[in-house]
């Protein structure tokens, strides 16, 4: 019925497309024939226990992990792979990063540059790896800080901060790159519970401007369902179940995804 | 033997004219030392295995074989002349402790910078450059500084290829003479009086490595 529902819709463009992507540690599957399009401008929440290989998942994506098997596609360019007359080879690193500069992540344990200050953190990358000019740099990461709360801060350092604020500052960080796609890895995980409220603000607004595709793994349902446009619920390397937030967080259909989901219930 | 101070004082000057060369023999080894100890570090880390493991091997070969032994092979197999020949010897034997200590400097660096640094897209040389030697080098200035002192104390070894430092001038003085005593000391007390506040400014940057700003991560909670 989904796939009705998706036939009747204006054509979407696809930006991220996963082809039977298997990864393995070792003999450790953790991902198992995926295969997956994201629209262009859409929120995907993941979802799922640990070790359920979401994270994997965005990790292929930013280039961090390599797939075992299968390949990925971003905005129509392969990820992993290069055409050479017709065929597919392992992409090199220069191909690496012309299609990663596409991508940007926010990582669960934010990983500023501890000896670089707020600004710093948030122009290095624009100068050197867009080539921005300084002024270029600094007026783009003041706007982005700006759009964190956090334009009072940019001669701080990371430690200075608290776990919150550092959290906003790898978000303004990623967006100073302006990626097509934002890639979320429980990004607020590693925070004290009161902390984790202007995290998510911030990244709903940024979602509400609507631009920006989004994948982001979370624990937080109701960020989820106020957020995301659809929600993939991760079982064992697989998909289990996805949908819209209402389907999957309101109306699970497996056993496993009502119990998932009543841990959290529970917990609250 | 009895001390002469009157002999003493007549010799000091000529002693303490040595002093540069034993410095200069210093801080041109230690140059050489930093700077290949790092390209060392850096080849052994490489993903082509028959590199890093020639590499690794090359090291440990320096490694285990005596720095006069060295001296006196490199001396007579290469015709550089005596300084130079000492300058490089050094260099490259304590490049092969220096590199260890750079490794250990990098290892200090949390995976999760790389990972950072890929994500930002910045090539491998902009993320060694900007991010992880940034963050490597400065808890590894004091044991470069160790370095740097067990490396002074090491120049009198350069007597052996005929290189006019403190120590020669001595042994002259001594052959010239046959008052030894006065000479050696002398030697000694200059040691001291340069490596002692060295060594102090070394303990205090020791002090000072725990409270670099930012420098601790915060544990990882899951």
């Amino acid at each position: 019925m989904t796939e009705v529902a998706e036939n009747l819709e204006p054509a979407r463009e696809v930006i991220v497309r996963y082809n039977n992507v298997k990864k393995a540690f070792g003999i450790n599957i953790v991902l198992n024939d995926l295969n997956l399009d994201v629209y262009k401008g859409e929120k995907v929440a993941l979802i799922g226990p640990s070790g359920s290989g979401k994270t994997t998942i965005i990790r292929m994506l930013m280039t961090l992990e390599q797939p075992s098997s299968g390949t990925i596609e971003i905005d129509g360019e392969h990820l992993w792979h290069k055409e050479v007359n017709g065929q597919l080879k392992d992409a090199d690193e220069k191909h690496l990063r012309k299609v990663r500069g596409k991508i940007g992540m926010v990582f669960q344990q934010y990983n500023l540059f501890p000896h670089m200050s707020i600004m710093r953190n948030c122009t290095e990358a624009p100068i050197h790896v867009l080539g921005l000019s300084k002024d270029e740099a600094k007026e783009r990461a003041l706007q982005m800080l700006q759009k964190v709360g956090l334009s009072d801060k940019v001669d701080m350092y990371p430690s200075q901060l608290s776990g919150g604020q550092q959290q906003r500052v790898a978000i303004a960080r990623s967006l100073v790159m302006q990626p097509k796609v934002m890639l979320f890895d429980e990004v607020t995980a590693a925070l004290d519970p009161e902390l984790v409220g202007e995290v998510l603000e911030v990244i709903k607004d940024i979602a509400s401007e609507g631009e920006t595709t989004m994948m982001l793994i979370t624990h937080e349902m109701d960020f989820a369902r106020d957020v995301a446009d659809r929600v993939l619920f991760l079982d064992n390397g697989l998909i289990a179940e996805h949908g819209t937030p209402y389907d999957v967080i309101e109306n699970p259909q497996s056993d496993r995804l009502k119990s998932f989901l009543g841990r959290f219930n529970s917990a609250h | 033997m009895t001390w002469d101070w009157a002999f003493a004082f007549e010799i000091f000057p000529r002693i303490l004219q040595g002093v540069g060369v034993t410095i200069g023999a210093t801080f041109s080894a230690f140059a050489i030392s930093l700077t290949l100890g790092l390209v060392l570090t850096l080849l052994r880390r490489l993903s082509f295995k028959p590199l890093s493991l020639t590499v690794a091997g090359i090291i440990e070969f320096i490694r285990v074989t005596p720095p006069l032994v060295q001296l006196f092979f490199v001396y007579f197999a290469f015709d550089m002349g005596p300084f130079l020949t000492g300058a490089i010897v050094l260099g490259v034997h304590y490049s092969t402790y220096v590199s260890e200590v750079y490794r250990s400097g990098i290892n200090s660096v949390p995976k999760s910078q790389w990972e950072a640094s890929r994500a930002l897209n910045f090539s491998p040389v902009q993320t060694w450059r900007k991010v992880v030697l940034p963050q490597a080098i400065p808890p590894i200035i004091p044991m470069l500084g160790n370095y740097l002192i067990i490396l002074f104390k090491e120049t009198p070894l350069l007597m052996g290829i005929y290189v006019t430092e403190m120590m020669m001038i001595a042994r002259s003085i001594g052959a010239e003479t046959y008052r030894f005593l006065e000479p050696i000391t002398i030697v000694g007390f200059i040691f001291l009086v340069l490596s002692y506040p060295c060594a102090l400014f070394i303990r205090y940057l020791e002090r000072r490595s725990g409270q670099i700003p930012g420098s601790a991560e915060k544990g990882v909670k899951a």
